[in-house]
């Protein structure tokens, strides 16, 4: 977000009359104090990822380390891009991110902009709405499979109720072309209230006096509703879907739980396929270059967009 | 706002904006009243159809979660007298206990990794936050952007080298392992959130503090903390919450000791399948102090679930 005074200051010189004091130099103390973060996280995150890129080049396993490792330079990756099983698996990803960050832009931008009439009460039930995402999400994929059967949930229960269907009839997380809207559904559940707070926060930082004045120049509902709140939430509402979709595509605990990739591979998202590989298939080095291509793909996708976030803001 | 600006939305507008969210909020709450719900029902109630909403409460699915018991044969309960208060009422009441249940364990473990890797990642995030906030740092925005960037990483990317690095340091399944790995995924947060609240606290209370002859030192304890600590508070329980919820970790690189709650309750099985109240009861006990957390958080949760890169 933009700068305030009070970052601007934070970034200014310490004040002279602090390396006039007895005791650790300002460079000493800065240095001890970030040092420890710096080191965990070169040994917890920086040293496996070089590892992992080394395995990647070769096809080691993880289940047979003392079995020759051989040095397959680029082939682990050659094979993954030419995999046909892996495409299948990024369109499961890509129908999941896509129809996720639909819903939850829409219901979660609705919400938000429901929220914003300060309606009495409001308070509570956003908090009950925000509840979902603050929970564990594998202990609550598991629940839902309860909710999701045909014989006994509550979910088909409720919806044989509104629509005279057959509750046994269907099978959310059984069904082929029914699974991949079960995980959207679930997903959305948890996560449209984030998109939905960080739309709020947008909406709050409408300064009144922008609608009053279009007031004034006569300018209609619709009229102010596209060409002030919709660009003044803008940046916020991608800032949103940057982090959905950065979370997601990385999903695992929910989606294991709740239909472990199956029925067949219909959501297997790569995350899953990635584990299968690494710890079940113990392919160590082939999971490897699999990871790295995930990783450079996140990396690359969220830096562009980042780009585009910030043009969108300058505006 | 000022309620008499002419932008403030109707009554008319007000009521059909609480229908629509309560409404929501509603179906929202349903699958979690059904979990607590559940908790309490037996185990055939659990799998009636249609669901039962009404239902005769049973303490069935929290004792089968407790219990040390296998199921029990009629010389065994002859031979054995029940040992806790649980399993007398299980006698008592007929109920059917499926076996025994390692959940007391696995929550146990939930607890240690949780505060463990909170209190670290609090710690060395508040002193790294300081520096960042404070002191010239060469490189400070790279490092800061590196900081957060290790959580663009999916787990399963860093898992196999850590899986192999934990198991040949011997840390794997260990309750120091997974306190050391959730802390460095926590130090991100607890960096990036502690540095902005750090911000706001003007430099010119320690400046009057260094004048008065303490040193940075002193100015950052008697000075900085007590000003931040509403800040390192609510990062705290952010921290929490990430590491009493995550998963992907916890499933690769425990299987016993240190296993955590998340990868095991799904794991608790009855007779012929899930023992859903026991699911539910494990799932309520677990889900209840994020939800008090998410509650008192309401001020901070924005802040907390986006890195501070949003403010309320």
């Amino acid at each position: 977000m933009s700068e305030t005074a009070m970052e601007r200051a934070a970034k200014a010189t310490p004040p002279k009359v602090a390396r006039r004091i007895k005791g650790l130099s300002d460079k000493a103390i800065a240095w001890i104090f970030v040092a420890p973060t710096i080191i965990l996280l070169l040994a917890v995150n920086i040293f496996p990822l070089i590892w992992t890129i080394r395995l990647s080049f070769t096809n080691f396993r993880a289940n047979r380390p003392n079995a020759d490792v051989q040095w397959l330079g680029l082939r682990n990756y050659e094979r993954i891009l030419t995999d046909s099983d892996i495409w299948i698996t990024m369109q499961a990803t890509a129908h999941f991110l896509v129809w996720t960050i639909v819903f939850q832009v829409l219901i979660g931008f609705t919400l938000a902009w429901l929220i914003n009439r300060k309606f009495k009460g409001n308070d509570l039930w956003t908090t009950i709405i925000v509840l979902p995402m603050m929970l564990s999400p594998a202990v609550v994929g598991n629940f839902w499979t309860f909710l999701y059967q045909p014989q006994i949930g509550l979910f088909n229960y409720a919806v044989a109720f509104l629509t005279g269907a057959d509750p046994s009839g269907f099978s959310m997380i059984g069904d082929v072309s029914l699974a991949p809207w079960s995980i959207v559904i679930v997903d959305t559940w948890m996560w449209t209230p984030f998109v939905m707070l960080i739309c709020l926060a947008g909406l709050r930082s409408i300064p009144d006096s922008i609608y009053e004045a279009a007031e004034c120049d006569r300018a209609s509902k619709w009229r102010q509703f596209w060409t002030i709140t919709v660009p003044m939430v803008l940046p916020f509402l991608m800032l949103a879907v940057l982090f959905r979709g950065i979370e997601n595509f990385k999903m695992f605990d929910l989606v294991v739980q709740l239909t472990g990739g199956g029925p067949g591979s219909t959501t297997e998202l790569t995350s899953i396929n990635l584990k299968r590989e690494a710890f079940e298939k113990w392919r160590t080095g082939y999971a490897s270059a699999y990871a790295i291509i995930l990783f450079v793909t996140v990396f690359g996708l969220a830096s562009i967009y980042v780009k585009a976030l910030n043009k969108v803001k300058e505006r | 706002m000022s309620s008499y600006s002419i932008t403030e939305p109707s009554k008319r507008q007000k009521w059909f904006a609480g229908v629509l969210v309560v409404g929501y909020a509603v179906i929202t709450l349903l699958p979690l009243l059904w979990i607590l719900a559940t908790g309490f029902k037996s185990s055939p109630d659990s799998i009636a159809y249609p669901p039962k909403v009404l239902f005769e409460p049973s303490l069935e699915g929290y004792v089968n979660l407790f219990t040390t018991q296998t199921r029990q044969t009629q010389e065994y309960m002859a031979a054995n007298p029940p040992t806790t208060w649980y399993e007398q009422i299980v006698r008592e009441k007929g109920m059917v206990i499926a076996g025994p249940s390692r959940f007391g364990e696995r929550f146990l473990n939930s607890v240690i990794i949780g505060f463990g890797s909170t209190f670290l990642s609090v710690f060395l995030g508040t002193l790294a936050a300081y520096a960042f906030s404070r002191y010239r740092i060469p490189l400070k925005d790279d490092l800061l952007f590196f900081i957060l960037s290790t959580r663009m990483m999916p787990p399963i990317a860093v898992a196999i080298p850590i899986f192999l690095m934990f198991r040949s340091l011997g840390l794997s399944d260990t309750h120091a392992g997974m306190i050391l790995l959730y802390t460095a995924v926590n130090l991100s947060l607890s960096v990036w959130l502690l540095k902005g609240f750090i911000d706001e606290i003007p430099r010119e209370y320690e400046e009057a503090a260094l004048i008065d002859g303490y040193t940075r030192f002193q100015a950052f304890y008697k000075v900085v903390l007590p000003q931040a600590a509403t800040g390192i508070a609510s990062t705290a329980i952010f921290c929490l919450i990430f590491a009493w919820n995550e998963y992907a970790f916890a499933v690769l690189l425990t299987s016993g000791t240190a296993q955590t709650a998340p990868p095991f309750i799904p794991t608790i099985i009855g007779v012929g399948g899930q023992d859903w109240p026991a699911v539910a009861a494990g799932a309520t006990i677990f889900l209840v102090p994020v939800m008090v957390f998410t509650i008192l958080l309401r001020k901070h949760l924005l802040r907390g679930i986006t890195f501070g890169a949003v403010r309320k």
